[in-house]
């Protein structure tokens, strides 16, 4: 008995001993690079890791395997988490660098002046529906507003007539899907309807909104995509990627000269033009002004720090940004992104030489 | 100690000296540190969650479990953060997980251990526990994908039959397009709990002694009446822990019914409605969150864990009445 009793002791000793081998194979990742200026990419070796929106996640790994044969030795990640969640892990030094749509705010633990906004695409937010006998579809901002609301709940609402002459509206209900989770797509898509629906859109704009009761809540894009696919009379807003991935029907949206235009890279090109930029880098283009302008037009940009403590990471970090903002931005569009204007373009590249190490 | 014992294998250690005296302290002094060891950790867990959701407990006090609306970014004002409705979504998905459960699992268990021949017990035991083991974000795709939208032409069924009918109308109410819904969530969760109910039953029902059983049928009782006088009274407490076991898990399933509720803030009799349970959206909104909203879904969780506490304790005055009642009527 005494002797039973020991030995499985040990044996649990033992287990544990194993376990704790186990977690610590985690080796370092030190940087080690000649110190090339960026512009021979393949003598650039290191580790770099990053985190954020998932919004524009198509368009970074499409950017981090090209640039991974421009320079074999270095390994980006980029790892789709969501822009809070980036912002946390970069304020927290667990990431070089982050992604996000929204700007960064107090609490979101990230020190003002650490860091600089290098906007790197933009794209359009579709407005997606499945309607059996409706293949094109025209919605104003404050229709938009009402739908999401719930203050609309069929399809032949006299409002949805009024913005579709000549349509033939089936007499159904609409589902609403919104995002579960907290995202920069929602974030820039009720910050849209507060600007361009001030009197109807009664929601306010977040990460997160209060939904009404009678909507579904997908999880990420996709998840919305999902919901809007499986039920007929579904509507749901989507990134444009995702919404040609899962062949789903847009709607055009009315922009602010009046114009109902469709969710194309070239509208949000327009859209950028149309935005003014501010001082940081940071710009609106939603609602922007010009007749080609898609009015729900999301910006993204990358978060890197003014100053890196190791001079090898520092390099690493300005040689994959100047990447993105050069030789990638011609990506971009094979995955449904729009690029900068060149104007932007040219200021984002100046934002890498305030970099410090 | 371990030298001891060698030197004298021949002394059988119920009898030995010293060595038994002192290992049997030492076993008890292990089992009482295990004992307090899980106590410990659940009030620092309580404690921990507490603390960190302390700054909109603070805020919102009582109104925190009274105020149905949940709104981290309202158009004007402060967050509003309150829990109820996800407390009623994680009460009633679970309810209906039960209703559905527990009169599959019971069935299944006592044709196992009273009915079924034993060579076929033994196969359909391996299956239950399969069940079991299927990872439940596995249930969650395949409740989206599959269950969901064949579940929807069930639901447009009954509400055509039942809609017209007061009250009944009101809870099979109109469903949702997608067929994400209170009821959706119940159903997935039953499937999920049915293999943890069915095997704890089925082991308290074997403990019956078969003098209880060869008593009841020595007077003449069938099967059932068999089951019902020698056998629920015998096991009722079990059963009721059998059922509290899967009650916990459905109570706290996250990602499953994070797929399948519909994702809806929402207080309705309506099952076919889309709503949203406390696990459900501290898995969906955490990561995005900070500050004022990262306490109130840690407080989402201290409110679930104070819900399941309050939900033992009212089985176990449950079991000791009904045990009283019903070895009275066996007696």
């Amino acid at each position: 008995m005494n002797r039973k009793l020991l030995s499985r002791l040990l044996l649990v000793g033992v287990a544990l001993a194993m376990l704790a081998g186990c977690g610590g194979g985690n080796g370092g990742t030190s940087g080690n690079n000649n110190q090339s200026g960026g512009s021979d990419l393949s003598n650039l070796s290191g580790e770099l890791k990053a985190s954020g929106a998932s919004f524009p996640d198509a368009y970074y790994q499409e950017v981090v395997s090209a640039f991974k044969e421009k320079a074999p030795n270095a390994n980006v990640t980029y790892n789709a988490v969501g822009s809070g969640t980036g912002k946390k892990e970069f304020g927290q030094g667990l990431t070089d660098f982050a992604g996000s749509d929204s700007l960064v705010k107090d609490s979101d633990g990230v020190a003002a002046g650490s860091f600089l906004y290098v906007p790197t695409v933009a794209a359009p937010i579709t407005v997606s529906y499945n309607l059996s006998g409706v293949d094109k579809l025209q919605l104003s901002a404050d229709t938009v507003a009402k739908i999401f609301q719930t203050d609309i709940k069929k399809w032949n609402d006299p409002a949805i007539a009024a913005d579709n002459p000549g349509v033939t509206l089936p007499d159904k209900d609409i589902t609403v899907a919104h995002r579960s989770d907290g995202s920069g797509t929602t974030n820039n898509f009720t910050r849209f309807l507060k600007a361009a629906a001030p009197s109807s859109w009664k929601l306010g704009s977040g990460d997160t909104v209060a939904w009404p009761s009678g909507t579904q809540g997908g999880e990420k894009n996709t998840g919305v995509a999902q919901i809007i696919q499986q039920s007929d009379g579904g509507i749901g807003y989507v990134d444009l990627s995702d919404a040609t991935e899962s062949k789903l029907a847009f709607a055009s949206i009315k922009n602010k000269d009046g114009q109902f235009v469709q969710p194309t890279l070239e509208a949000a090109a327009a859209a950028l033009e149309g935005a003014e930029f501010a001082d940081d880098l940071t710009y609106n283009p939603l609602n922007a002004a010009g007749a080609a302008s898609y009015p729900i037009t999301s910006p993204t940009y990358l978060l890197i720090k003014s100053r890196y403590d190791d001079p090898t990471k520092a390099t690493l970090v300005k040689a994959f940004v100047r990447y993105v903002l050069t030789d990638g931005q011609a990506l971009a569009k094979e995955v449904n992104f729009a690029a900068l204007p060149s104007s932007l373009q040219q200021k984002a590249l100046a934002q890498l030489d305030k970099v410090q190490s | 100690m371990t030298t001891q014992t060698t030197q004298e294998p021949e002394q059988p250690a119920l009898t030995g000296g010293g060595g038994g005296v002192r290992a049997e302290r030492l076993f008890s002094r292990w089992t009482l540190a295990t004992g307090l060891l899980v106590l410990a950790i659940l009030a620092l867990i309580l404690i921990t969650t507490t603390n960190e959701a302390w700054p909109v407990l603070r805020a919102g006090g009582f109104r925190f479990i009274t105020e149905r609306t949940w709104d981290p970014n309202p158009q004007t004002g402060d967050a509003v953060f309150g829990a109820l409705s996800f407390m009623y979504g994680t009460a009633v998905s679970s309810l209906i997980a039960l209703l559905i459960a527990v009169p599959i699992s019971v069935g299944i268990a006592l044709f196992l251990t009273e009915l079924a021949p034993r060579r076929l017990g033994a196969p359909a035991v391996t299956i239950i526990d399969l069940l079991a083991s299927v990872p439940s974000v596995v249930f969650g795709l395949w409740g989206v994908l599959v269950v969901a939208p064949a579940l929807v032409h069930v639901y447009r069924w009954l509400n055509d039959v039942l809609g017209g009918i007061p009250l009944l109308g009101d809870v099979f109410g109109v469903p949702v397009g997608t067929g994400r819904s209170f009821m959706t969530a119940g159903v997935i969760l039953a499937i999920m709990i049915t293999p943890i109910i069915t095997s704890i039953s089925r082991e308290v029902l074997s403990t019956v002694p078969q003098a209880n059983k060869d008593a009841a049928y020595a007077v003449g009782a069938t099967h059932w009446e068999m089951i019902t006088g020698a056998v629920f009274p015998h096991s009722f407490a079990g059963l009721i822990g059998a059922v509290m076991l899967g009650l916990g898990r459905a109570m706290g399933e996250t990602i499953a019914v994070a797929l399948v509720i519909g994702g809806a803030t929402a207080i309705t009799p309506n099952i076919f409605a889309g709503g949203n349970t406390m696990a459900a959206i501290i898995v969906q909104q955490f990561g995005e969150s900070t500050g004022l909203f990262t306490a109130a879904l840690i407080g989402l969780g201290v409110v679930l864990f104070a819900m399941t506490i309050v939900v033992n304790l009212a089985a176990r005055v449950v079991v000791n009445r009904a045990e009283l009642r019903m070895r009275g009527a066996a007696g």
